[in-house]
């Protein structure tokens, strides 16, 4: 294990960050606007965003780079703006966390499916070392792979990511099946701990999802297949709408009441994902320090 | 009688190259297209529906069925139009203004695909106005509109608004879906139908126009 990730786990559970696609919305990031481009565009905002995570008690901060892959990013004409717009963002979360906090930058999926023959292998991976390698001069702590649907997508950019020879978290999404235990192409938490672990994830994790109370199973089983530390960061429920706006019904303190149950069914890194703010890692950090 | 369980089986397992060789063989024997496709394939295609359902298919297996469904329909769809007999209907599909996913909207159009309906796919961030040409020019019967994010759900609904200041909305059924679109959702803005998979599209298109 690396040191880093020692010296965090000496003192585990960790508490990550949470979501910033929503909290960048809550900026006046519009639909459809690409977060990303707000580390070059509205850095202040991001900043913003990843410095009230330190100050709610996050260990470790994310970073707002999720979708800055060439494959997404050309869809809004940026591909060839990877570098820029990662590097950027590494650093943002890096000024904000001011040595408080660790950087982990985050990777997301490309959007396409390697079995519809949308994307390859090839072009996956050329596209993930290329994001991987700027996040890396960026001077991201680690670097984590997130909301992964489909496994072979989640090797491959776990492989782009491990030549960085930073250590590398692997999470997948598990919201299909009729428990919500499966990934979108069915894989299992057994299945999924293997593979990953084999692939040489330093850390395996789980993130978004239909909520937290569902996840607790997940990484029970998790837990039990592999030895790897577990990372966990599920949404804060799924979003309804209400009078013509999104909200989440699970508050801080509904989200922070699973935490401690995902610490015993072996979470060492615990955050949030879409529809968590600051307020809920206060609490999960509240929580925890309670228990 | 000829045995076209086979056919069935092929489709059921995903395998595009025995459902091709079969469906040649089955017209061989001078069966009826129209026959083979609503009393084998699409049956096949309602088995595929259900394993998704109940948790044995998940998203590969829906692929591959309805890959190997399409590589019947080649070769079938040609004689069936020869024979003025049209597609199950036709279907403008995309995901709406300010929203670029495409991996659920192109599940759905697989499976639509796969349930005899031609497809006319307008792809993503797709605004109001090519929905409505879409209805007005390709004549689409149907409307199936996907959203991923929350933000842009509204869409649906503008798009729905734009159908009725077209005075189109009345000759087409909209269809909605997307990881954040619910039932109530669909019922708010005025849908006509609301599936939360992909195999569930299907029945609804063929329930909206009566094809059930």
């Amino acid at each position: 294990m690396s040191d880093l990730l020692a010296q965090l786990l000496a003192e585990a559970p960790v508490v990550t960050d949470g979501a910033w696609g929503t909290e960048l919305q809550a900026r006046g990031l519009a639909p459809g606007e690409l977060p990303d481009l707000w580390n070059l565009t509205h850095p202040d905002h991001v900043a913003a965003v990843a410095r009230a995570y330190v100050a709610a008690g996050s260990r470790v901060i994310l970073t707002n780079t999720f979708g800055a892959n060439r494959l997404r990013l050309a869809g809004h004409d940026l591909a060839d703006r990877v570098a820029e717009i990662n590097q950027h963002g590494v650093e943002l979360s890096r000024d904000a966390a001011g040595g408080r906090a660790c950087v982990f930058a985050s990777l997301g999926p490309s959007g396409k499916m390697l079995m519809t023959g949308e994307t390859t292998a090839a072009e996956l991976t050329e596209a993930f070392t290329e994001q991987a390698r700027a996040l890396a001069a960026g001077g991201a702590d680690a670097l984590v792979i997130e909301t992964m649907s489909d496994l072979e997508e989640a090797k491959l950019a776990l492989a782009a990511a491990r030549a960085t020879g930073l250590p590398v978290v692997a999470c997948m999404v598990f919201d299909a099946g009729q428990d919500k235990d499966r990934t979108m192409m069915g894989a299992t938490p057994e299945q999924v701990a293997r593979e990953l672990t084999a692939a040489g994830a330093d850390v395996i994790g789980v993130n978004c999802g239909s909520g937290i109370a569902g996840y607790v199973s997940v990484c029970r089983r998790l837990r039990a297949a592999t030895d790897r530390p577990l990372w966990i960061k599920p949404n804060a429920g799924l979003p309804a709408l209400e009078g013509g706006r999104v909200v989440y019904r699970t508050t801080p303190e509904d989200f922070a009441r699973h935490a401690p149950d995902l610490v015993a069914a072996g979470a060492s890194f615990l955050g949030g994902c879409c529809g968590t703010h600051p307020d809920f890692i206060r609490a999960v950090c509240a929580r925890l320090e309670h228990s | 009688m000829q045995d076209y369980q086979p056919l069935h089986d092929a489709i059921l397992s995903g395998d595009a190259a025995a459902a091709r060789q079969l469906t040649e063989q089955a017209l061989a024997t001078g069966v009826d297209p129209l026959v083979l496709v609503n009393e084998h394939m699409i049956p096949a295609m309602a088995e595929v529906g259900r394993r998704y359902e109940c948790n044995e298919y998940f998203v590969p297996e829906l692929l591959l069925s309805a890959r190997a469904m399409k590589a019947s329909l080649e070769l079938l769809r040609p004689l069936l139009v020869a024979s003025g007999r049209e597609p199950a209907g036709r279907v403008a599909i995309g995901t709406v203004k300010g929203d670029l996913h495409d991996i659920g909207k192109n599940l759905v159009a697989a499976m639509l695909e796969g349930g005899g309906f031609e497809v006319v796919d307008l792809g993503v961030n797709v605004t109001p106005e090519r929905f409505v040409e879409a209805v007005q020019e390709k004549k689409a019967q149907i409307v199936a509109m996907s959203a991923l994010l929350t933000t842009t759900m509204p869409s649906m609904k503008t798009t729905i608004e734009a159908l009725e200041a077209a005075g189109v909305r009345r000759q087409v059924k909209v269809l909605v879906g997307g990881a954040p679109v619910t039932q109530r959702f669909a019922d708010e803005i005025g849908a006509d139908g609301y599936s939360e998979n992909a195999p569930g599209a299907v029945t609804l298109a063929r329930q909206a126009l009566h094809l059930v």
